[in-house]
């Protein structure tokens, strides 16, 4: 509870609009942009010819949004983001678990070096690995295919590290225990620990989703065809030089953000938990 | 010793698939471009030969890789201190338990959902001198800034693209400093309170120290952001303007469309391979010099 030492009433009123209208301030300062992107995505053809610059709300129309997603090939783009952002965020989930079981619960030798290699991993940027990663899809033949844009994201040491903090607040005695009765590894994995992790694989889960949903390099160095373009690298085709059509940028913007906006809503809690896993605890 | 090593087979049924994606993909190309950066190609880019390690003190040392670093060095300046104080700003002022305030928070927070796509594409919208507000708005503050648009005005480019991505990064921002202001103790304050600290007092005196951590922590990220910059760079310039290339940062020269080493493995590597140490010095600086005066709690 807060102690309240402010002198009277008339003061504390004043404070209070103060930071209120500082509050609304800010937030217009903040969506400005996003409210800009809306109004020029949902004007009309002809409106975005005679009043390019206006952002009022009137003569609103979906023609634009369905023209972007008409041309921009939006349906396909948005398809392959789910195919490869699902197949990527269910396979770092298995590797984590499992690599982070080895690490917490059983005993090998040479568990402590191994995880420290492990850890090491997180010090190279993918614009490091990038340069030899592109050779090897290639001598795969994996140029322009889901495995390119999904197989080199499957783990992350990020995610054994996660899982493997919840599993060390285990007891010993639970997984002894469970070892007596025969219970084996595996069982133990499926039935204790990894519903034990649930609120950290939920985090964990939305984490990698987006992190893969919004991958721009990667894709755009491995992906030249139309087939397996993601969202975010094939939205530029909208981008061309004509001024005109630059409503049709902002289409093709508002309908790549929205589903992530409406996800984000929902879990905004996971969201929360999987940024500042790494931070609040210094 | 013997349970340990009966052990191993399952540790290794359960370590194989990780360390098969991490070997392949991140350490053996650690170690591949360490390698290549060595070679020095022809202009094909086919015929390679052994360069030796002194390929990457000439490559540090040319004026396109000096030029790009000093470019990714001045967004980070532009970026990190004015994303930190702004994130830190808006969640010490949305840390208070009044009305409305769910509202206020989901909306500061809202740019976390955006990607670098998104996020440059709307800021490349409404940069534009055609269509977007902002241009005729920042004219009307400050009437010396010229009209051909500040994303191909090689005065206003690198600004404008350090906008973009402020505003981009204000969510994170936002929501690790808002979750590390919960979970300072208000006991802190009440004894601040009791000792007569003001309100400026009280966030010089316990606020800001005890985010010490938080604050580490989201510099190094934004730092290391902004040295990754490539997707922004991409859609707002393309390095450009030219002929100066204010914009031109360290990925965009080695992955870039119109990248003058695209098809030249050794130099790419050796940028890459630099790049990287530049980032790993970056994050040591960061640790070291602000690892003192950062309190842990304990």
């Amino acid at each position: 509870m807060r102690v309240d030492t402010s002198p009277g009433t008339g003061l504390r009123g004043a404070r209070k609009a103060g930071r209120y209208a500082l509050l609304v301030l800010l937030a217009f300062v903040v969506l400005f942009p996003i409210y800009a992107t809306l109004m020029q995505a949902l004007k009309s053809g002809p409106d975005a010819i005679d009043h390019p610059k206006s952002l009022l709300p009137i003569n609103l129309t979906l023609d634009t949004l369905r023209a972007a997603w008409r041309i921009g090939d939006l349906g396909r783009l948005l398809l392959n983001s789910i195919v490869v952002a699902v197949a990527v965020t269910a396979g770092v989930i298995v590797t984590s678990l499992l690599a982070a079981y080895a690490f917490a619960f059983v005993d090998f030798p040479g568990r402590g070096a191994t995880f420290v290699v492990f850890l090491a991993t997180l010090l190279v940027p993918a614009e490091l690995t990038i340069v030899v990663n592109q050779r090897t899809i290639d001598s795969l033949g994996w140029f322009n295919s889901y495995q390119g844009l999904i197989v080199p994201l499957l783990a992350t040491t990020f995610g054994t590290f996660l899982v493997r903090q919840v599993f060390l607040t285990v007891p010993k005695d639970l997984r002894e225990a469970a070892a007596l009765d025969g219970v084996g590894h595996f069982r133990f994995l499926l039935e204790v620990a990894a519903p034990l992790s649930r609120p950290t694989l939920g985090a964990l889960g939305l984490f990698t989703f987006l992190g893969t949903w919004n991958q721009y390099l990667w894709p755009s160095t491995i992906i030249t065809d139309d087939d397996h373009r993601t969202i975010q690298i094939g939205l530029e085709r909208l981008k061309t030089g004509d001024i005109d059509k630059l409503n049709l940028v902002t289409a093709g913007t508002v309908i790549a953000a929205l589903p992530i906006f409406i996800m984000l809503i929902i879990f905004q809690r996971q969201l929360v938990r999987g940024l500042t896993a790494g931070a609040v605890k210094g | 010793m013997n349970r340990r090593v009966r052990e191993l087979p399952v540790a290794t049924a359960m370590l194989a698939p990780s360390a098969l994606i991490l070997g392949v993909f991140v350490v053996y190309p650690l170690v591949r471009a360490i390698q290549l950066g060595h070679l020095r190609c022809d202009a094909t880019g086919k015929r390679c030969r052994e360069g030796g390690w002194g390929q990457y003190i000439d490559v540090f040392r040319s004026n396109e890789f000096q030029h790009s670093l000093a470019n990714t060095g001045r967004l980070a300046l532009m970026t990190v201190p004015v994303g930190l104080a702004l994130g830190i700003g808006l969640a010490v002022l949305a840390d208070k338990q009044i009305r409305g305030i769910g509202f206020f928070r989901t909306v500061f927070s809202s740019t976390v959902a955006t990607s670098v796509a998104v996020a440059s594409l709307v800021w490349f919208v409404l940069l534009q001198p055609e269509v977007g507000v902002l241009p005729d708005l920042l004219h009307g503050l400050i009437p010396s800034l010229k009209q051909p648009g500040l994303l191909r005005d090689p005065g206003t480019a690198l600004p404008a693209v350090a906008l973009s991505s402020i505003w981009a990064s204000l969510g994170f921002t936002f929501i690790v400093i808002t979750a590390a202001l919960q979970s300072i103790p208000r006991e802190l304050y009440e004894s601040a309170l009791v000792d007569g600290a003001g309100g400026w007092m009280r966030f010089t005196n316990v606020t800001l120290p005890m985010l010490g951590p938080t604050i580490l922590f989201t510099s190094v990220v934004l730092t290391t952001r902004a040295f990754q910059a490539y997707g922004e760079i991409a859609l707002l310039t393309g390095g450009g303007p030219d002929p100066e290339r204010p914009t031109q940062t360290v990925p965009y020269l080695i992955y870039g469309q119109n990248s003058l080493v695209k098809n030249d493995i050794g130099l790419k590597s050796s940028a890459a391979v630099l790049l990287f140490f530049v980032l790993l010095v970056l994050a040591l600086v960061q640790f070291r010099g602000l690892d003192k005066r950062v309190h842990y709690a304990s």
